[in-house]
């Protein structure tokens, strides 16, 4: 089989790539919400406790450090091969950014406004939700961005425990470099992980707009 | 002057004076921060009374933030006890004790992701009142502070410094709490913004009445604002407790006494309004009589000048008998036009302003509406200020008459 252009490529596989593109993003997608569920209640448990909230931060950090390649390889004989072990190794690498600014942002909100709000009678739980979380909001959901950029790329190597998404072309076409197509392989799928990575920065566009308060930019 | 002995301390014993009930009543308060071998407010007993404005005032460091944040709770006291309407809220639920104070502090704190209308509702909403209710408050509200209803929709980052001043007042009254707590309100403001809050102030509390409990390290603002000063030292010991007039006539110890610095007797008469005093029997006629009945009259009281008024009373100008003996020119163009006019509501600190720069040192005192009520001279001032004087102060009277002329 001759080897196709790229453009040839493109049109004669658009619709697989277009499947492995959405698998891939939700997959960054359910990672990234139980990352930022676990990240934001952590870091509201800790950001008044500055020795638990090093220690948090100093486990998420150290997951950073884990070869990614690694780290999906010591899941194979926990969780096997797939989803499951995909979504767990993106979490614990999203966790991070998402966590430290959780902390950040609900320690950066004014001592005066709290105080204010103690002073006209909320309860712990109505200043969180309603003064602090909102006003740490805005550097909370830019924690979120850095995790989804950062794992958007880390999901590729997923395919190494055959998690789902673009990593898979990517693979196999560095497997039988030289062959047919294998080149259109891996371009397609750097190219879909780029496209998606534009598309995830529209949406936290839109997300920033509805979410936080005019009051705060 | 018939008042009794100053009261030098709060407690209730020395509060013979005719007065409204305790609001809020202090026992034997203290408070040790954690750390500190010193307490940072030392068995604080005081009571403060309905509807008046107390000011904490005293050295940065003497416990009058701690003292005022622990009425709420902000700060939890150490040991004592706290009654507000004769009911013990040392260990109420805190969260509810608060939801009736008002809270004003230096920095304001508006909550910038809400609009200037979802600030100011937010006790109300929290008390569960219904949205029209809300919404009318709040209206009313920003209205009674001078912020146009339009702005309701707008966030904290748009205003000034005196407009989100006014909107933090306008919060901490939102439920109509019985009390109110100011730490330093106006202390963030430049002077002149400052001092029409000042007065705006006043003329609300003047409706409203409420119990108000104000901080503040400036004795000219405790003695613009308060009904009664409390004068703090180390460890919020009351210096003294008392009205204005009566720390700045009779200040109970060197420590107040420093702490007015100087200038007391000029800044007493700043508390004394000009309609309050007798003005000097003075010669009035009308614009429309004649030259003859303003000569009579002007004979009559055996002054040199004859003051004459326009149909609604409203003081026009000055005539001297010279003048009314050019018998060509009529009254209305006679003499000099009526300068040097204050209202009755001026301070005698105001007025002693005008007399001194207008022409033969007198002024004219007139009411809301501008219409004549009396002329006051020097002599008219200072005899009130002999007035004001302890009977047992050994003043020198020679500095204040060197002052005056």
């Amino acid at each position: 089989m001759n080897s196709l252009g790229f453009g040839e490529y493109l049109l004669s596989r658009w619709d697989n790539l277009l499947e492995t593109s959405i698998q891939h993003a939700q997959v960054v997608l359910v990672s990234l919400l139980i990352a930022t569920l676990i990240g934001v209640t952590l870091g509201i448990l800790t950001y008044r406790r500055p020795v638990a909230a090093q220690l948090v931060l100093a486990v998420a950090s150290t997951m950073l450090t884990i070869p990614s390649f690694a780290l999906f390889g010591l899941m194979i004989p926990i969780l096997g091969l797939g989803f499951t072990p995909t979504v767990v190794v993106l979490s614990a690498y999203a966790v991070l950014s998402i966590l430290r600014n959780t902390i950040t942002g609900l320690r950066s909100v004014d001592p005066a406004i709290t105080e204010s709000a103690k002073g006209m009678g909320y309860s712990n739980w109505q200043q969180l939700t309603k003064i602090e979380l909102p006003l740490a909001w805005p550097v909370i959901i830019a924690g979120i961005r850095v995790s989804a950029l950062l794992i958007l790329g880390i999901a590729a190597i997923a395919a190494y425990v055959n998690g789902p998404g673009l990593g898979g072309d990517i693979f196999s076409g560095l497997s039988r470099i030289g062959g047919a197509n294998s080149v259109n392989l891996v371009l397609g799928g750097f190219l879909g992980i780029i496209v998606l990575a534009l598309v995830f920065e529209l949406a936290f566009a839109v997300l920033n707009r509805l979410t936080i308060s005019k009051g705060l930019n | 002057m018939s008042e009794e002995r100053n009261i030098q301390n709060g407690t209730a014993e020395n509060h013979a004076e005719n007065r409204g009930k305790a609001m809020i009543h202090l026992e034997k308060l203290s408070k040790t921060f954690p750390g500190t071998d010193e307490p940072a407010v030392e068995e604080l007993t005081m009571e403060i009374y309905e509807g008046e404005t107390v000011v904490f005032v005293g050295p940065s460091g003497c416990g009058k933030t701690t003292t005022m944040k622990m009425i709420n709770r902000i700060i939890e006291p150490t040991s004592g006890r706290i009654f507000i309407k004769g009911e013990d809220v040392t260990d109420a639920n805190p969260d509810t004790l608060r939801r009736n104070i008002g809270y004003v502090i230096q920095q304001i704190g508006l909550f910038p992701h809400m609009t200037l209308a979802d600030n100011v509702a937010t006790v109300p909403k929290m008390l569960g009142w219904d949205k029209n209710r809300v919404s009318e408050r709040t209206k009313e509200l920003m209205e009674l502070v001078s912020i146009p209803a339009s702005y309701g929709s707008r966030y904290p980052k748009e205003l000034s410094g005196g407009q989100k001043q006014r909107v933090g007042v306008a919060r901490a009254m939102a439920a109509d709490p019985p009390i109110m707590l100011m730490d330093e309100p106006f202390g963030a403001v430049d002077p002149i913004t400052r001092d029409r809050l000042q007065d705006e102030f006043l003329r609300i509390q003047e409706d409203i009445r409420k119990t108000i409990i104000f901080v503040t390290h400036d004795i000219d603002e405790a003695i613009k604002m308060g009904d009664r000063i409390a004068i703090l030292q180390e460890r919020s010991v009351i210096a003294q407790y008392d009205t204005p007039e009566r720390i700045l006539t009779d200040p109970a110890s060197d420590f107040v006494e420093d702490f007015i610095g100087s200038g007391a007797s000029l800044k007493r008469l700043s508390l004394s309004k000009v309609g309050d005093i007798d003005p000097a029997n003075w010669p009035v006629a009308s614009l429309e009589d004649s030259h003859d009945d303003a000569r009579r009259k002007m004979r009559e009281s055996g002054k040199e000048h004859v003051l004459l008024l326009d149909g609604e009373r409203k003081p026009r100008r000055w005539v001297s008998m010279a003048d009314i003996e050019q018998n060509g020119v009529p009254l209305k163009e006679a003499g000099w036009p009526a300068i040097a006019i204050v209202e009755a509501r001026a301070s005698l600190y105001d007025t002693l302003d005008t007399m001194i720069t207008s022409y033969k040192g007198s002024a004219i005192v007139v009411d809301d509406d501008g219409r004549y009520q009396g002329v006051v001279d020097f002599e008219t001032v200072l005899a009130s200020i002999e007035d004001m004087r302890p009977q047992d102060a050994n003043r020198p009277d020679k500095t204040q008459r060197d002052v005056t002329r």
